[in-house]
């Protein structure tokens, strides 16, 4: 399906492509961090178009927490060898060796070992002054305010109050030694955007997103997908094969499923349209209060 | 109603997504102040327009129990209040970006904080946006800050403006009322030059007139606000200026293939298209317009595609490609409007970066011509300026750049302003002209240079920047080390700071802005000695780092000497040579360093002298030996490099 040159679409794929450009221009060492879902599906393609033909000048980073969906990892192997282009897989060592998981350690603190942590020690142990990341401003009330450019210490910590403004397309990108940005692209698209624009250009995306019949247990009103043995039952849990899909991808204990029997695009998308529920009550961790999102991104999470 | 339709039994999906895709898109802001209801009019907008999900109603009406500032219903203004430390002081402090989007368009809203202190949010919402939605109170009509926000919108260039008289329904919904606030705002918005202004009666609280028509304001005959801003024409915006390609990223993926990135800014280009580098004025043809989806044989304004020329010229990040015929402006120094965005303040003279389109460059403001009350529009004389402050400036860069007029191209007429220690944003800039054609002042070229004159006095010339607190011995070491070079037969001279402020400083005070154009002359003055083949000696207390980071730029890579004399306060003080410290401690004298203005000491200072336990003789030594073994000056009297 073409897409007009003037149409919303291109100007928010012109607009990022600027932005990935611009990155790639005023710092040493950036990288991409791919989280294997839909909006890294379209920051990639993004990058893709950014460089042509040229390939991205910077590796993808996969903050692996060895909770993932087996089909994420095989998407993401997949897609690095298309493209040849080079992945750098981190795991928190220490968090595996404490066999910290989702089960044992609450959701959050989880996260904040597995993922926040994780990531943290990446980026310091590569260097990286600059990193993508695919959030976008209609995901969650405190990222509106969030910076295209936004600027972290040399401890990887967001101070809300200390953000540069960006005015036009000019965006600063002068850092001190230690400290570096997280960019991000997609800033100014919406959810049915991306959506849209994976349809548009036939983007590909990880099938968890279509619907199949896959085993799941309903917990606390949430359909949780039994995807390895070591998915703990809990008294009276029963597993059921039912159609369900994925709106948002993660570690499979913390994502909810949605039932659904969309298993195109196009019926994905015509989903979308009467969706009630906004795409990150899928995700266990923003659950705690209205300001965790908030909290989490001080502490150094995307 | 504008629902986002339901899925029904024969959805068309691609006939929904070209309705998508013909849509078009605005950007707007909103300003007003903290009791306006501009938060609640935006939550209204969402709310009406289906973009609020379930769960996010859920969360909403919690929040409103907590936080509420509205009795019973659900206070729309918490959609929208996104930092938590906003919510418990029920302000917005930042500029946070909504969307939403109606059958007819798609749009971003930028919502910014009012009230004075936050121009800065304004200027920067106001910096993408086609439209302003200027809100006011109906109980309290215009106010100071109503005639702020159009200046500053009109200055950006925004193009349209909404006046939204807000809160009718505590007027009983009286249209005389509301005629009195249209008439006033008519009255002076007619001098600005707006391409469209309406004034819209609406309730946010209650919905009237936002999205719906109204009962209650059955005597208004305009349009709800939606409507108005589903219809609203909107030029576009560059595509009749000329071409302007800013180049981001030289693309070479081998030998063989050599791009240039970009996204056009202005106008279009076509294959075979002559085209000139602005800067260095070299022309060549547009090859290819090379894109992942195939080669296009033209591109728009705003499109991000990478060209290829027919010959092989030098290009870089910074070159701005133009038609030959209608070049941008080529200059180093230009008058532009400043707006300060930082808490430290603009101080003339002081060096920082400048970034236009893709280019960065040292800048510095020469002159403010003046400073604009944003209240009343008057023009003021100024030495500084402040937080959130307007002025008309002229700068000089460090290097010729290309630009265009900001009213003739927003994007190729903009900058930005970065501190160069602390790297923050600290003014936006809209260029008005360029001072003078770079192009027809040649810089002399001389044959007899810097190199030749200090080899006739066999050293290599250099500037000894002696830096330390009043009375730590900056002059005293530097008076010894000029007698020791003096005996080893070398040219010298000493620029002393109680000297300097006798002559060619005496109309300098010691306010920071006068601080800073002393330390600026000196450091221009040193340069020409070097320039002469002197080793030159600075001793100036010079306590701010980004004047001593202004001298060093001056001069060559390894020319500069900083020298820190580290005496402690304490020392300096017991000794006082002057009866100085005395004096400011009595109040006596303002703005002393070390007292009540700030030193800030050197970071990686070339020689770092601690005079503690240490006699004058050892540390002029220290430095002599320093330049002897970096080759500035022969051990005989034959220049050793």
């Amino acid at each position: 399906m073409g897409i007009d040159s003037q149409s919303h679409l291109r100007r928010l794929e012109n607009e990022s492509i600027h932005i990935i450009r611009e990155v790639a221009a005023e710092f040493d060492n950036p990288v991409m961090l791919y989280s294997i879902g839909k909006d890294s599906a379209v920051m990639l393609h993004l990058a893709l178009k950014a460089f042509y033909p040229s390939k991205p000048p910077f590796p993808l980073l996969h903050v692996d927490t060895t909770w993932k969906f087996k089909e994420m990892i095989s998407f993401r192997d997949h897609t690095v060898e298309k493209y040849g282009l080079d992945l750098i897989v981190h795991t928190n060592e220490e968090g595996v060796k404490n066999n910290i998981n989702p089960f044992d350690h609450g959701s959050s603190n989880y996260t904040h070992i597995m993922k926040t942590e994780a990531l943290k020690e990446a980026l310091t142990k590569y260097k990286f002054d600059a990193a993508f990341g695919g959030a976008r401003r209609d995901e969650e009330k405190s990222r509106a305010k969030e910076r295209v450019f936004s600027f972290r210490s040399a401890s990887h910590g967001w101070d809300p109050k200390n953000q540069r403004p960006e005015l036009w397309s000019l965006y600063n990108g002068r850092i001190a030694k230690g400290e570096s940005i997280r960019a991000f692209p997609l800033s100014n698209w919406t959810e049915l955007d991306i959506w849209q624009y994976i349809l548009a250009e036939g983007i590909d995306i990880v099938p968890l997103y279509f619907s199949a019949k896959r085993p799941v247990v309903e917990r606390d009103g949430t359909l949780l997908m039994l995807d390895d043995d070591r998915f703990r039952l809990e008294p009276g849990e029963k597993v059921e094969h039912r159609d369900v899909r994925f709106r948002t991808l993660g570690c499979y204990p913390l994502t909810g499923a949605v039932e659904s029997t969309a298993d195109t695009l196009e019926d994905i998308v015509s989903e979308m349209l009467i969706a009630r529920t906004s795409e990150r009550s899928g995700r266990l961790i923003d659950h705690d209060s209205s300001g965790s999102m908030e909290k989490k991104k001080r502490e150094g999470y995307f | 109603m504008n629902k986002i339709t339901p899925v029904a039994e024969a959805f068309d999906l691609s006939n929904y997504i070209n309705s998508q895709e013909s849509k078009s898109f605005l950007r707007f802001l909103t300003c007003g102040s903290v009791d306006d209801g501009k938060s609640t009019l935006i939550g209204r907008l969402l709310y009406d327009t289906k973009l609020i999900f379930e769960d996010q109603l859920a969360a909403l009406e919690k929040d409103s129990r907590k936080h509420g500032t509205v009795s019973d219903d659900i206070d729309l203004a918490l959609l929208v209040d996104g930092l938590e430390a906003e919510r418990e002081q029920g302000i917005t402090i930042d500029v946070a970006y909504r969307f939403f989007s109606t059958e007819k368009r798609k749009f971003i809203v930028a919502d910014t904080p009012g009230h004075e202190q936050y121009t800065r949010n304004m200027a920067t919402g106001a910096s993408t946006a086609d439209l302003a939605i200027l809100l006011v109170d109906a109980r309290n009509g215009l106010l100071t800050q109503t005639r702020r926000h159009a200046f500053i919108a009109s200055l950006l260039g925004v193009r349209h403006v909404v006046l939204a008289v807000n809160k009718i329904d505590l007027v009983d919904y009286d249209q005389t009322r509301f005629d009195e606030i249209k008439a006033d705002f008519e009255s002076f918005s007619s001098g600005f030059d707006f391409d469209s202004c309406e004034v819209i009666p609406l309730s946010a609280r209650f919905g009237d007139n936002v999205t719906t028509s109204s009962d209650k304001l059955s005597w208004f005959t305009g349009p709800t606000l939606l409507e108005h801003l589903e219809n609203v024409e909107l030029g576009h915006e560059h595509s009749e200026a000329a071409f302007r390609f800013p180049v981001q990223w030289v693309n070479r993926p081998n030998l063989d293939f050599r791009g240039y990135s970009g996204t056009v800014r202005g106008g279009s280009v076509n294959v075979g298209d002559e085209v000139v580098v602005a800067q260095s004025g070299k022309t060549s043809r547009v090859e290819k317009i090379v894109t992942m989806d195939g080669d296009q044989v033209r591109a728009d304004d705003g499109q991000s595609v990478t060209l290829t020329l027919t010959d092989e010229i030098d290009i870089s990040r910074g070159d701005v490609l133009a038609p030959v015929h209608s070049r941008p402006d080529v200059s180093d120094q230009f008058a532009a409007h400043l707006i300060w965005m930082s808490e430290n303040a603009m101080l003339p003279g002081r060096p920082y970066l400048l970034k236009c389109g893709t280019k960065t460059v040292g800048a510095s403001v020469t002159e403010i011509k003046h400073k604009v009350d944003v209240n009343t529009f008057d023009h003021h004389a100024a030495k500084e300026l402040s937080l959130n402050e307007i002025a008309f400036c002229n700068l000089a860069l460090s290097e010729v750049i290309a630009f265009d007029p900001y009213e003739a191209n927003r994007d190729t007429g903009s900058f930005i302003l970065i501190d160069r220690m602390t790297n923050e944003t600290v003014a936006a800039g809209l260029i008005w002209f360029g001072l003078r054609r770079a192009t027809n002042v040649h810089r002399q070229a001389l044959d007899v240079n810097k190199k030749a004159r200090g080899g006739l006095k066999g050293q290599k010339p250099a500037v000894l920047w002696f830096t330390g607190l009043s009375g730590s011995g900056k002059s005293t070491i530097a008076n010894a080390v000029e007698q020791k070079l003096l005996s080893l037969g070398r040219h010298t001279y000493l620029l002393d700071g109680d000297n300097i402020r006798h002559g060619l400083n005496k109309d300098l005070g010691f306010t920071d802005a006068d601080r800073v154009e002393n330390i600026r002359r000196v450091a221009e003055t040193s340069k020409l000695f070097v320039d002469a083949g002197l080793i030159t000696l600075v001793s100036f207390i010079s306590p701010f780092k980004a004047e001593r980071q202004l001298a060093r730029d001056l001069l060559e890579n390894d020319e500069f000497y900083e020298i820190f004399v580290d005496t402690s306060l304490e020392d300096c003080e017991a000794r006082d040579p002057k009866g100085l410290y005395a004096k400011a401690r009595k109040g006596e004298i303002t703005n002393f360093t070390g007292i009540d203005s700030a030193y800030e000491a050197p970071e990686a200072p070339e020689l770092h002298l601690k005079t503690q336990g240490r006699t004058v003789e050892s540390l002029a030594d220290e430095i002599v030996d320093r330049l002897l073994a970096d080759g500035f000056i022969g051990s005989d009297n034959t220049w050793v490099i």
